[in-house]
C-alpha cells in the first residue's frame, strides 16, 4: 500500500519560514499553485505586491486575498501615455487603492507608482493611515502638488524614500521640504529633480545635515551651482547625486569649492542633472570619476571634445545616458574607454530638425558594440541605418536583452540599399537569444514579424510603429512570440484577422495597445463580447463616436488587457469597454473617482 | 516544430477558427477587404497612406512635425533641447565701448563676434586706429592704444587674457585706452 504524501501534516509555520526565502513575483505564484494549503500559507505570509496593470484586479481582491502585505507596487496608464498617446482623463487613479489599503493595511511601508493619477487627496491618506510608512515612489505620475509632498513631509516619521522620478508635480509653493521636523533624520533618498520650482536651500542644508544614512540626492534644475558645495558637504557619503543648473559665471573661488567638496563625496557611483552645463566647471568632479558606474549626461548639452575628455577618466562606467552630441567619434572613445559598460542611451538633441544637425549615425552604435563586451541594453535615436550595421550589432553582442532603435523619420530603409531593415532587425532577434525588448523603427514589411515571431522567444515587450504591410505581420507576432506581456502598435496596417485569430493569446498577456491601425469597431465589439477576461476598451473620439459610423471603420485608439475585476468603473466618457451595450454605458457615465 | 506558417493568398483560414467578422451566417462584407487591401497592397507605402485616421479631413498629408508622440521622446526632455537655436534667437550682448577723445561712445554686440582677432579689427574699424600685436608678457606693443575692459568686478582689464567665452560672459563695457595710461598697463605693475 502506497503511503500518501500528506502535505497538511507538515507544520504551517515551517512552510512560511521556507517561504520567506523566496521573494520574487514568479516563484510565489507558483508555490500558490503547488495546493490549497500551500495556497492558504503563502498568501498569508505574502508581503510584497506587485500589479503590473491597476485594473487587472481590484484593490478588495488583493486585500482580500493577501492580508498582511507591507509592499505594493502599481502600474498604470499604457506605456504610450508617455509619447501623449493617451488623452488626459483616461484613468489610472491611485485613490481608490489606498482607500481601501488604509484599512486593509495599516502597516503598509512602500508604495511605488508608475504612470498613475496621484491626487494631493490621495498622498493626505498616505500621510495619516501608515505609522510606519517608509517608501514613496511616483515614477511619471501626475495630479498631485506641493501641498501633497507637505503632508508626506509633515507626517511621515519614518520615511526612507521620497522619489518623484520625473513626475509632474504643480508648484502651489509654500515650503515643503521645511516641513520634515528637525527630529526626522532617516531621509535615505531624496529625488526631486522633477520639481520645476525652487526649494529652500537652507532647509536642504539643514536636512541633509541630520540625516547621516542619505545615499542619494537628485535636485532640481532651480538649485544653482555655487550652492552645490555646501550641500555636497553636508553629505559626502552621498553614493548618488542629481546636481541641479550646472552653469554659474567662470570664478575660479567657486570651482575650487566646488572641487573640493566633490573630492570629500569618495562614495559617489551615479551622477544626473547637468541642466545649462559650462563645460568649464566639468573637471570639478573629476576626482570622482574613477568610481563612475553611471552617468547621465542627457540633458548636458556639450560638444564631443568635452564629452570624450570626461569619458576618459570613467573607466568602471556601466552605464551611460547622453545626447546625440558625442557623435559617433565620442561613442568609439567610449567603447575604449569604458569597456565595462553594460546600458547606453543616446537621445536627439534635434529630434524635429529635418536635417541632422550632428555626425551621429549607425557607426556609433556599431563601434559601441563592438568594444563593449557587456553591453545589453541599448536606447538609440539615429537617423540612419543599414542591413549590415544591424547584423554586426547582432553578431557582436548576442547578449543584448534590451534594444530599441529609432530612426528618427518614420519608414526610412537601409540608407546603403534602399532595402527594408528586415533582415537587419532579423538578425537582431536570431542572435540575442535572450532579448526582453525590442523597439522597432525604419522601414519593415511582414518579413521582420516574420522573423520575430520565429526567434524572439523570450521577447516580453515589443514597440511597433510605422511597420508591416497585412495582418500577417501581426499575426506573426502574437503566435510565435511565447513570452509576450506587452505588445503597443502605432500606425500600422494591421486589423482584424490577426487580432480575432489570436484572441486567445491576449489573456495570457498584460495588454495590448494598437492605435491609428485599421481594427474595426465591429472586431472590437465581438472580441468584448467573446472574452469576458479581457476588458476590450477604444478611446473614441467624441465628437465622431464610432457607433454613428459604418462598423467596419477603423477605431482611432484600441487598448486590451486581461483583468479578473470586469469593467472598470471610473471609465470617462471617451472610453468605451466593447462588452457593454450603450445603454449600461450611458448611465455609467456619472461614476467618478477622485 | 511548428515553425512557420504557409498561407494560401494571404488566408488565415478564420473558418478553423470560432471568431469571425460579422453576424454568425454571414460571409465578410465587402467593404472591409476594400479598406484592409488598400493598406495591404502598398508594398512601400508613402506617409500618407497606411494611417486611417477617424477624422475626415485627413486627405492632406500629415506634415513631419505634427506627427503626434513621434519620435518616442518624453516631453519633459522636449524643453532642454536645442539650445543652439535659442542661443541664436536670444538677445546679443550689446557693451559700450569708449575711445579716450572721442566725442560719443558706440555700442556692439558680442555675439557678433567668434573670437579677439574679429572682435579688434571691428573696433579698429570703427575708431579708424590701429592696435598693435598683443603678447602675454607685453600687451599690446607698437601702439598707443589699449583695449581694455570692465569686469563684473568693476576692474579694468587688459583685453586678450583670458579665455574668449570667459571675457564674453564678464565684459560689461570696453575702453580703449590712448597714451601713457595705456603703456601702464602693458608693463608689469
Amino acid at each position: 500500500m502506497l503511503k500518501k504524501m500528506s502535505y497538511s501534516s507538515f507544520p504551517e509555520d515551517v512552510l512560511e519560514h521556507v517561504f520567506s526565502f523566496v521573494q520574487s513575483d514568479k516563484d510565489r505564484n507558483a508555490i500558490s499553485l503547488v495546493c490549497k494549503f500551500w495556497f492558504q500559507v503563502e498568501r498569508r505570509c505574502r508581503k510584497r505586491i506587485f500589479v503590473g496593470n491597476c485594473y487587472a484586479v481590484s484593490p478588495r481582491m488583493v486585500t482580500r486575498r493577501f492580508p498582511d502585505v507591507r509592499s505594493v507596487e502599481l502600474k498604470g496608464k499604457p506605456h504610450f501615455a508617455d509619447f501623449n498617446l493617451v488623452p488626459e482623463g483616461w484613468g489610472g487613479y491611485v485613490y481608490p487603492w489606498i482607500a481601501e489599503m488604509a484599512s486593509g493595511y495599516p502597516l503598509l511601508e512602500e508604495i511605488r507608482l508608475k504612470r498613475m493619477v496621484v491626487s494631493d487627496e490621495s498622498l493626505e491618506l498616505i500621510a495619516k493611515s501608515f505609522k510606519n510608512f517608509k517608501v514613496l515612489v511616483l515614477s511619471s505620475c501626475e495630479g498631485f502638488s506641493t501641498q501633497g509632498l507637505a503632508a508626506i513631509a509633515a507626517n511621515c516619521r519614518n520615511l526612507r524614500e521620497l522619489d518623484l522620478r520625473e513626475s509632474e508635480v504643480e508648484d502651489r509653493s509654500g515650503n515643503w521640504l521645511s516641513l520634515f521636523p528637525e527630529t526626522y533624520t532617516s531621509l535615505v533618498s531624496l529625488n526631486i529633480a522633477c520639481l520645476g520650482s525652487e526649494v529652500s536651500i537652507s532647509a536642504l542644508e539643514r536636512l541633509l545635515g541630520r540625516c547621516p544614512n542619505l545615499r542619494t540626492l537628485l535636485l532640481n534644475h532651480a538649485v544653482p551651482l555655487d550652492k552645490l558645495a555646501n550641500l555636497l558637504r553636508q553629505a559626502p557619503q552621498l553614493v548618488e547625486l542629481g546636481t541641479g543648473a550646472y552653469s554659474a559665471d567662470m570664478r575660479t573661488d567657486i570651482f575650487s569649492n566646488l572641487a573640493g567638496a566633490f573630492s570629500g563625496c569618495m562614495e559617489l557611483k551615479s551622477l544626473s542633472g547637468f541642466w545649462d552645463v559650462v563645460p568649464a566647471y566639468l573637471p570639478a568632479f573629476y576626482s570622482i570619476c574613477t568610481g563612475l558606474t553611471s552617468l547621465n549626461l542627457s540633458y548636458a548639452t556639450i560638444q564631443c571634445p568635452h564629452i570624450i575628455e570626461l569619458l576618459s577618466f570613467c573607466p568602471n562606467l556601466q552605464r551611460l545616458w547622453v545626447l546625440d552630441y558625442i557623435e559617433d567619434g565620442g561613442l568609439e572613445a567610449l567603447a575604449t574607454s569604458c569597456k565595462d559598460l553594460r546600458e547606453l542611451r543616446v537621445f536627439p538633441s534635434e529630434p524635429y530638425g529635418a536635417e541632422p544637425n550632428v555626425s551621429l549615425t549607425e557607426q556609433g552604435l556599431v563601434s559601441v558594440s563592438e568594444g563593449c563586451p557587456k553591453l545589453e541594453s541599448v536606447l538609440y535615436f539615429c537617423r540612419r541605418m543599414s542591413n549590415d550595421a544591424l547584423v554586426t550589432i547582432a553578431r557582436n553582442r548576442p547578449n543584448m536583452t534590451r534594444f530599441r532603435l529609432c530612426i528618427i523619420e518614420p519608414r526610412t530603409p537601409d540608407y546603403l540599399t534602399e532595402q527594408p531593415l528586415d533582415v537587419g532587425f532579423g538578425a537582431i532577434v536570431e542572435h540575442c537569444k535572450d532579448l526582453r525588448r525590442l523597439s522597432l523603427s525604419g522601414l519593415l514589411t511582414d518579413r521582420v514579424f516574420e522573423y520575430i515571431g520565429t526567434y524572439a522567444k523570450k521577447l516580453e515587450m515589443l514597440s511597433v510603429a510605422f511597420a508591416g504591410e497585412s495582418d500577417l505581420g501581426l499575426h506573426h507576432v502574437l503566435s510565435g512570440c511565447d513570452s509576450l506581456r506587452k505588445l503597443e502598435i502605432r500606425d500600422c496596417p494591421f486589423g482584424d484577422k490577426a487580432l480575432l485569430a489570436n484572441a486567445a493569446k491576449l489573456e495570457t498577456m498584460r495588454s495590448l495597445w494598437m492605435s491609428s491601425c485599421l481594427v474595426s469597431f465591429e472586431a472590437c465589439k465581438l472580441l468584448g463580447q467573446k472574452m469576458p477576461r479581457l476588458n476590450v476598451e477604444v478611446i473614441v473620439d467624441e465628437r465622431q463616436p464610432p457607433d454613428l459610423r459604418p462598423e467596419n471603420f477603423p477605431v482611432e485608439k484600441l487598448y486590451i488587457y486581461r483583468t479578473v475585476a470586469g469593467p472598470r468603473l471610473d471609465m470617462p466618457g471617451f472610453v468605451w469597454n466593447m462588452d457593454e451595450d450603450s445603454a449600461l454605458r450611458l448611465s455609467r457615465k456619472g461614476f467618478r473617482t477622485i | 516544430m511548428e515553425g512557420r506558417v504557409t498561407y494560401d493568398n494571404d488566408d488565415l483560414n478564420l473558418k478553423a477558427t470560432e471568431l469571425r467578422l460579422g453576424l454568425p451566417g454571414t460571409d465578410e462584407t465587402e467593404d472591409h477587404e476594400q479598406a484592409v487591401s488598400t493598406a495591404r497592397n502598398n508594398k512601400r507605402p508613402s506617409p500618407d497612406d497606411c494611417v486611417i485616421k477617424s477624422k475626415s479631413d485627413e486627405a492632406a498629408p500629415v506634415a513631419k512635425a505634427q506627427i503626434v508622440g513621434w519620435p518616442p521622446i518624453r516631453s519633459y526632455r522636449k524643453n532642454t533641447l536645442q539650445p543652439k537655436k535659442t542661443e541664436a534667437e536670444a538677445p546679443g550682448i550689446y557693451v559700450k565701448v569708449s575711445m579716450d577723445g572721442a566725442p560719443y561712445l558706440r555700442k556692439i554686440d558680442l555675439k557678433v563676434y567668434k573670437g579677439y582677432p574679429e572682435l579688434l579689427k571691428a573696433l579698429e574699424n570703427m575708431f579708424k586706429f590701429t592696435i598693435g600685436e598683443y603678447s602675454e608678457r607685453e600687451g599690446y606693443k607698437g601702439s598707443e592704444y589699449a583695449p581694455t575692459y570692465e569686469d563684473k568686478d568693476g576692474d579694468w582689464m587688459l583685453v586678450g587674457d583670458v579665455p574668449w567665452d570667459m571675457f564674453m560672459s564678464s565684459c560689461k563695457r570696453l575702453r580703449i585706452m590712448k597714451g601713457s595710461e595705456a603703456r601702464g598697463l602693458g608693463c608689469g605693475v
